[in-house]
């Protein structure tokens, strides 16, 4: 993690009054301006710390923004203020999100209204957010133009994560289905005194004649047992 | 008839009991109708789904869509209230210390008198009092501001009233990040079983006959499929019907505490549904008549009224002119697809489709469409009445 960029109050200031003035008028902060205009203020909330680094890692490759991670839930609300940030990244899936929705209301003229990230000209952007699993909160008067790459790199990371998690339940499910045939197997074996690869062919063959699945076969043979035991 | 699949986000709470009951009891087979129920981890994501198009309909907090017609919070989107689920059901419960306080000063936490119990509470407050609420536009919110304002207690000046979501909420107490709460069943239950609050009010002692959770749809969606939102409104409405029979109580409550819904012992949910509360850690009870309303007294009808006071109460905390939110979420309460959908039912109808709020202290017989309806006693602590007419 870099150390903070100290100069994040006055980027902040420097963005709101930009977004404020459409005009094309020369501005003395002009330089500063530019260069800040670049680095955005970005908060992840995310309590899993493999997770958050991948996604800071994904939100680099993007930009040079200012990442900070909040992974702890308590007083969600008040630790975001106090990083004023530009964009906001959470779960679509953590129940705290809804501690996100109070920002929406500005409770003084100090603070800056974030808003849940809604293009009005097409929601496909948000639409393909929520997909992935992802919600972007976004500061008042930010244009979709420099929210989106941060989005979209936080999209790809998100894409990534489900796809993770999809793999993990379907192994998990996989060795499950192994464990109940090979009970199913070993009950067979013993009763009707067959080798393994007998036992197997049977369980297939039964299976088939009946138009089910292997395992499903197995298992109603092994709750069978269970119930005559 | 077309046999519809429809997908239906909801939180897992006892009001979620409509739609589990319409899927598994069969009033939604009896519609045409094959429910896909979708558990949501907040409501800001349920109110997500339901804008973008991935489900049909949702479970509401009902300021939610109100909220949303007068530009406050979340998506650009206009969504329509079909029906109300349920009719009050939540409780305030303030952390075992605080309870405590109170009780040593006297308070005897009838579990009745709102007026009483806030006084105490603000007496033993001290200069501020912080209390957790599911969501920013929830009846738990403008409840909680509604009755310590009129006690004389307002925020921000010595109120906080913040977002904790309930499964978080009594960790927030312990951690003493807030004193005290507002949430639905079986938080309230959850918090006293795990020892750290006492239940003070249930929240109909503030309002008698409060609207809590609406089915929503898009706006577009609902005058895209009239014939599916017709199907959707009655089918919710019979499920209703089925849950006010007292016979049906231990049935709904097996139902809704199996793993793929609530996940909890069906004696916690027993205790919504009965209005038959545990208090405090001591095992104190209390019994609520009408502590959680799926049908009764013409629960479920969409009362345009009831949006004019939520949009009322909306406006004034949050700066904007009254009379124009009042309009502006007129249209949100869909009385209108309501009667449609249930002319030529069982439904007994209101002959209107506002009426005063907070104007009945009994059971009181109002004209409908089929003779006369009772409606049930809609007071407000107060004693203050709401009219949606008054300029």
């Amino acid at each position: 993690m870099p150390a903070p960029l100290r100069l994040q109050v006055e980027a902040a200031t420097v963005l709101a009054d930009r977004g404020a003035n459409e005009s094309d008028a020369p501005d003395p902060l002009e330089p500063l301006a530019s260069l800040m205009s670049e680095r955005l203020s970005i908060v992840v909330v995310e309590k899993d710390r493999d997770r958050a680094l991948l996604i800071v890692d994904g939100l680099r490759a993007s930009g040079d923004h200012e990442i900070h991670v909040i992974s702890e839930q308590a007083g969600l609300a008040r630790r975001i203020t106090e990083h004023a940030p530009d964009v906001v990244l959470i779960d679509v899936a953590s129940p705290s999100r809804d501690m996100l929705e109070e920002l929406t209301l500005a409770s003084s003229p100090l603070d800056r209204p974030v808003a849940m990230f809604v293009d009005r000209s097409d929601d496909s952007l948000t639409r393909a957010a929520i997909e992935a699993g992802v919600s972007a909160y976004v500061v008042d008067g930010l244009g979709p133009g420099r929210i989106k790459p941060v989005l979209d790199a936080a999209i790809t990371r998100f894409h990534m994560f489900q796809r993770m998690r999809a793999e993990l339940a379907a192994t998990k499910r996989a060795l499950e289905e192994r464990k109940i045939i090979d009970r199913a197997k070993g009950m067979l074996m013993k009763a009707r005194g067959l080798d393994e690869d007998a036992a197997y062919a049977l369980l297939r063959k039964t299976a088939m004649a009946q138009g089910k699945k292997l395992v499903d076969v197995a298992e109603a043979l092994v709750t069978a047992a269970a119930l005559l035991s | 008839m077309k046999h519809t699949q429809l997908r239906l986000g909801y939180i897992p709470l006892v009001d979620a009991a409509p739609l589990i009951i319409a899927h598994e009891i069969g009033f939604a087979e009896q519609e045409g109708l094959t429910l896909d129920l979708r558990a949501a981890p907040s409501w800001s994501t349920l109110r997500d789904l339901v804008c973008l198009g991935q489900i049909e309909a949702a479970q509401m907090l009902a300021p939610v869509p109100v909220a949303m017609a007068l530009g406050l919070g979340g998506m650009p989107t206009r969504l329509d209230a079909l029906s109300v689920l349920s009719v009050n059901g939540n409780v305030v419960g303030v952390s075992t210390d605080l309870g405590r306080r109170m009780r040593d000063a006297g308070h005897l936490f009838d579990f009745a008198d709102a007026a009483a119990a806030g006084h105490a509470l603000i007496a033993a407050a001290g200069e501020r009092l912080r209390i957790g609420v599911p969501f920013p536009f929830s009846m738990h919110a403008e409840l909680l501001y509604y009755w310590l304002g009129a006690l004389g207690m307002s925020a921000p000046q010595s109120l906080d009233v913040h977002t904790v979501p309930p499964p978080l909420m009594a960790e927030a107490l312990a951690a003493g990040e807030i004193d005290a709460f507002c949430v639905g069943a079986p938080w309230g239950s959850i918090a006293v079983e795990n020892g750290v609050a006492d239940l003070l009010l249930p929240t109909s002692a503030i309002w008698a006959f409060a609207p809590e959770k609406v089915l929503t749809v898009r706006h577009d969606w609902a005058e895209a499929n009239p014939d599916l939102t017709a199907r959707l409104i009655r089918a919710m409405w019979r499920a209703g019907r089925w849950l006010a029979d007292r016979d049906n109580r231990l049935t709904a409550s097996d139902i809704l505490a199996r793993p793929d819904y609530l996940n909890l012992s069906s004696e916690l949910l027993e205790r919504a549904l009965t209005g038959q509360l545990v208090i405090s850690p001591r095992g104190e009870h209390r019994h609520t008549p009408g502590f959680l309303e799926f049908h009764a007294g013409a629960a479920t009808f969409p009362w345009r009224s009831q949006a004019g006071w939520m949009a009322a109460r909306l406006a004034a905390r949050t700066g904007l002119d009254r009379s124009g939110a009042q309009r502006a979420a007129q249209g949100v309460f869909r009385s209108d697809l309501y009667r449609a959908a249930l002319a030529g039912t069982l439904a007994d109808l209101p002959g209107a489709s506002e009426k005063l709020e907070g104007a009945l202290a009994h059971p009181t017989e109002v004209a409908s469409e089929t003779g006369t309806l009772i409606l049930h006693p809609d007071r407000f602590f107060d004693g203050c009445v709401f009219d949606p007419h008054a300029r």
